[in-house]
């Protein structure tokens, strides 16, 4: 056997169909619990900071749940959800974006100044227009601090689906690793990393263009 | 008009915030609530606009029961100045004066417009209008805050504590901002703060509380200074009452001689000649009085001790010493004193606004005029 080039290109050309659909599986499946699980941080969180009571233990069972190993509970629910079919994979990822966001909106929203909260109260906004205004724009820097790592932790953990039959670009892994072939290996990592970089650009790029002036605040005073 | 009509804010624990207020803030006037902390003030400003609500009593605003007007409608007819400004982060500077504006309707244009009116008014350059509230100084902060509050033109402004996080000197700038805004828009203010000397500086009326949420005493700031209520008062306003008391007495209850100045281009004979015919109503010799020396564009150069004159020639060979002003008719009793002190001939130079010297208030006349408002202090403290 001759030196085994580490990536062979001629594999990338003839599958590029192929990948392409892995990694459009893979966004779709880390991106769309993201985005259910921010819809629903949202009321949990906002819930969370009005009843400090109930934030406690809400946090505790997001964090044993954060806690479970995903392959456990990719397998729990194939009895319910099907094996190698995406809501398998994205129902236990929405949990754990959730473990993340709903810290994020809680700490978002305890980070708008109180004066800032009164003198809102205190000009006459309903309380509604005061959350929708002044309240949940100032959270925004936190939240999408907490959305970053929801994101990118996603997009990583639906490669742990392929052992499910449904793991998006993590099919890759298993294919390299049982034709002892490290190309398909190499290009799944390389594209688990582009994607989640591309959707952490997209979330930078996101917070300049919704809190300018979280920027302006480094500026030195005039 | 506010009245507190028996109010009480009793927390859950049974301690009272407010303990039977029972008090009138007049249209149009600075009313200022001053306590140490913990004496109800805060909580007494916020039962107006329903920040807090009270639990017995009622508190009506030109005869309106408030608790019976919706609590935003409420408060968009209220300005409310908190102490660290409580600016929006988010919003620009003009966006935030614009706040009010804009929750009552009006549209964007007309709101900015009146956004960039109110920063003129209180004195802030157009260019700040784009900037974001963490670009402003602390001082330029609250002036934003206080613009803010006039944005819809309400008759009555809240203003909590608004000066107390910021630097002496500029706090002082910005108390006289808010006199000078007040003296064109005649708002009815209620100002709350733990500082006496702001309490006097501003207040119209100086409404003190007490530990405990009861009003203590409510006067002007003169007759607070002359006849303190009681111990606690007394003890509040501190030291140097008598003297604080002399910035309310106005400075021409002092006499203003008008033979004591020459100018310095004039003989020194001729000085003489005027001390010896300026005998001062028969109580000591006129010769004996110093005299204020003036330039030729009226301002003062500085008092000259009749011992001191030189032989011959004009004023110009005498040496002056240091003097003080006062300006006539505007600075009250305390700046004459001040004057006084400033100079070792004891009395003060009057001038007027420009600056040219009007006369001179000499120290027994000073004299007469202190001895008159001791005399009065009793009468003042009465009321």
């Amino acid at each position: 056997m001759g030196e085994e080039p580490l990536v062979r290109w001629d594999w990338i050309g003839r599958n590029r169909a192929v990948l392409w659909d892995l990694l459009a599986d893979n966004a779709v499946m880390a991106l769309v619990p993201v985005a259910a699980a921010l819809l629903l941080a949202l009321p949990l969180g906002l819930a969370g900071t009005r009843r400090r009571r109930l934030y406690q233990p809400t946090v505790a069972v997001l964090n044993v749940v954060y806690s479970l190993p995903s392959l456990a509970v990719f397998i729990v629910l194939i009895p319910v959800t099907g094996l190698a079919t995406r809501l398998t994979v994205m129902v236990p990822l929405t949990f754990y974006a959730l473990a993340v966001l709903v810290p994020a909106v809680v700490d978002g929203l305890a980070s708008v100044p109180d004066h800032v909260r009164q003198s809102a109260v205190a000009m006459g906004f309903t309380p509604l227009r005061r959350l929708l205004a002044v309240e949940l724009p100032i959270a925004v820097p936190v939240v999408l601090a907490g959305l970053r790592v929801a994101t990118v932790s996603s997009v990583s953990l639906v490669s742990v689906g392929a052992l499910v039959g449904r793991g998006g670009l993590g099919y890759l892994f298993i294919d390299g690793w049982q034709r002892q072939f490290p190309t398909p290996i190499i290009v799944g990592i390389a594209g688990v990393v582009a994607l989640a970089g591309a959707a952490d650009l997209l979330l930078v790029g996101a917070q300049r263009l919704l809190t300018p002036w979280a920027r302006a605040r480094t500026e030195a005073p005039a | 008009m506010i009245t507190f009509d028996g109010v009480t804010k009793r927390y859950a624990a049974g301690t009272a915030a407010v303990d039977g207020l029972d008090l009138e803030i007049p249209t149009g006037e600075i009313t200022v609530f001053v306590g140490p902390s913990g004496c109800g003030k805060t909580t007494s400003l916020r039962m107006i606009n329903r920040m807090v609500d009270p639990t017995e009593g009622r508190i009506l605003l030109d005869g309106v029961d408030v608790s019976t007007v919706d609590p935003p409608a409420l408060r968009r007819g209220i300005g409310y100045v908190i102490q660290q400004a409580g600016l929006f982060p988010h919003r620009t500077v003009a966006e935030n004066v614009a706040t009010v504006p804009r929750l009552l309707g009006w549209d964007r244009r007309r709101a900015r417009a009146r956004a960039l009116e109110l920063l003129e008014r209180v004195g802030l350059e157009a260019a700040l209008a784009d900037r974001y509230p963490s670009q402003l100084s602390g001082g330029q902060q609250q002036r934003v805050g206080v613009a803010r509050a006039l944005a819809a033109d309400p008759p009555v402004l809240l203003l909590d504590e608004p000066f107390s996080a910021v630097d002496p000197v500029v706090r002082a700038s910005l108390q006289q901002e808010l006199l000078r805004l007040q003296a064109e828009l005649r708002k009815t203010i209620v100002f709350v703060t733990h500082d006496i000397d702001e309490a006097i500086t501003l207040g119209d009326r100086v409404a003190v509380f007490r530990t405990g949420g009861r009003l203590a005493q409510l006067d002007t700031p003169e007759r607070l200074l002359a006849g303190p209520a009681d111990d606690f008062v007394r003890e509040f306003l501190g030291r140097d009452r008598g003297v604080r008391r002399l910035s309310f007495v106005p400075g021409d209850v002092a006499r203003v001689r008008t033979d004591l100045t020459v100018p310095v281009t004039a003989d020194v004979a001729a000085a003489r000649a005027a001390l010896e015919g300026a005998a001062d109503g028969g109580a000591g010799s006129g010769a004996e009085e110093w005299l204020a020396v003036v330039d030729p564009g009226g301002r003062p150069l500085g008092w000259v001790a009749p011992r001191a004159l030189p032989g011959a020639g004009t004023l110009a060979e005498a040496r002056p010493e240091p003097y003080g002003t006062f300006v006539r008719g505007r600075d009250p009793l305390r700046a004459v004193l001040d004057a006084a002190l400033l100079s070792p001939s004891g009395g003060a130079i009057a001038v007027d606004g420009d600056g040219r010297v009007e006369g001179v208030v000499t120290r027994r006349a000073l004299d007469e005029a202190l001895a008159r408002v001791a005399a009065g202090a009793g009468e003042a403290a009465r009321g």
